[in-house]
């Protein structure tokens, strides 16, 4: 590392072409994935009677797809609030270890709270995935502006996407309504492999994809949080027991 | 107070923002607490990340095992035919996601076709 630790007077328009690699980290197939995982989430949203302002103002303050397709689903249930806030809540746990993961890599002593709190907005699969993938190319100190790059570039091309779709999704036949639907879990299916850093994630999606729907009938309500506490316990457990047979041999 | 309880037109936009934003982002502030006081190596964080990542594999089965709209309308045995095989593709071709979800599209959507 050879950062000075004298403020640079080119610093600003080194923090500027890094937020500009990161606009361009975002037109990359992982990116041109996320956005047709939009495309069916804006169908799911439509066919659920959002407005196209809601599904646009749902993306933005959301900005997370497991969260968006739960509160579509508690919508068209007819989920009190607090019902509604709760699936969510659940569903949305997993950012926080996302977030706990990403926020080590962008701090400096000299980062200020909150541009971590502000940027955390952006933190969802994507974005993460293309940030973990390739901030060790980033010198540490211009990670928050190659990271601004990426999730403030995602969130507003998705916002754009959902509205076109929204306005097209009426014309188009049952049949390519329900790949645009098929589009959400097979773009997961995929990128949470290929964003695991430990085998353990691995057996985590395997063990959770069991999970999800047998809890589904046996707690609904709970499902979630009861399959990704059983899963996620039994994964780490096997990581533990891996360790620790590779230690004792 | 469900989504559609009040005629206001802001009471979607509430509920989207106590339901949908405080839920999620509520989270992510948590982990910006917690994540400048731990390593990125440490043991915790395998735990955590084991814990998400079953959480949305769980979502994503049941979108695929429960679906809405349109996609309820087909077989079961299409829409896991249709996974495995989009999952197949992907690892077989150096885990290119893309081809992964053409691969998926193509064996929904001809089943769908052949079933009429």
């Amino acid at each position: 590392m050879s950062e000075s630790p004298i403020a640079q007077p080119d610093e600003e328009s080194r923090a500027f072409a890094w937020y500009l690699r990161g606009v361009r980290r975002c037109f990359s197939i992982p990116g041109l994935v996320l956005v047709s995982a939009f495309i069916g989430f804006s169908g799911l949203a439509r066919e659920a009677g959002l407005t196209l302002a809601q599904t646009v103002f749902m993306t933005g303050v959301v900005w997370a797809l497991p969260g968006q397709v739960v509160l579509i689903g508690a919508i068209l249930a007819g989920n009190s609030l607090f019902a509604a806030a709760f699936a969510v809540a659940l569903s949305s746990v997993r950012l926080a270890p996302m977030v706990v993961a990403i926020t080590p890599e962008m701090q400096t002593p000299k980062t200020r709270g909150w541009v971590l709190y502000a940027l955390s907005h952006f933190v969802a699969i994507t974005s993460w995935v293309l940030a973990m993938g390739s901030f060790k190319t980033v010198p540490r100190p211009l990670r928050t502006a190659y990271y601004t790059g990426i999730g403030s570039t995602l969130v507003l091309v998705n916002m754009g996407v959902v509205a076109t779709v929204f306005l097209v999704a009426e014309t188009l036949p049952a049949t390519v309504n329900a790949g645009l639907l098929f589009l959400t879990p097979i773009y997961f299916l995929t990128s949470l492999w290929g964003s695991a850093r430990e085998r353990a994630g691995h057996v985590a999606m395997i063990l959770g994809l069991i999970c999800g729907p047998v809890f589904h009938i046996l707690m609904p309500g709970f499902d979630l949080l009861a399959a990704g506490v059983v899963a996620g316990v039994v994964s780490y457990a096997w990581h533990r027991m891996k360790a620790k047979n590779e230690e004792a041999g | 107070m469900s989504f559609d309880a009040f005629e206001s037109w802001w009471w979607p936009y509430l509920f989207i923002l106590l339901a949908g934003w405080l839920a999620t982002d509520i989270w992510r502030y948590i982990g910006v607490y917690l994540g400048g006081k731990m390593s990125e190596e440490s043991d915790i964080l395998v735990f955590v990340r084991c814990i998400a990542t079953a959480l949305v594999a769980a979502v994503i089965a049941n979108l695929i095992v429960f679906p809405s709209g349109a996609l309820a309308d087909s077989p079961l045995e299409l829409r896991v035919a249709a996974a495995i095989a989009g999952f197949a593709a992907y690892l077989f071709c150096r885990k290119q996601i893309l081809i992964g979800i053409v691969a998926a599209e193509l064996v929904l959507l001809s089943g769908l076709y052949l079933l009429g």
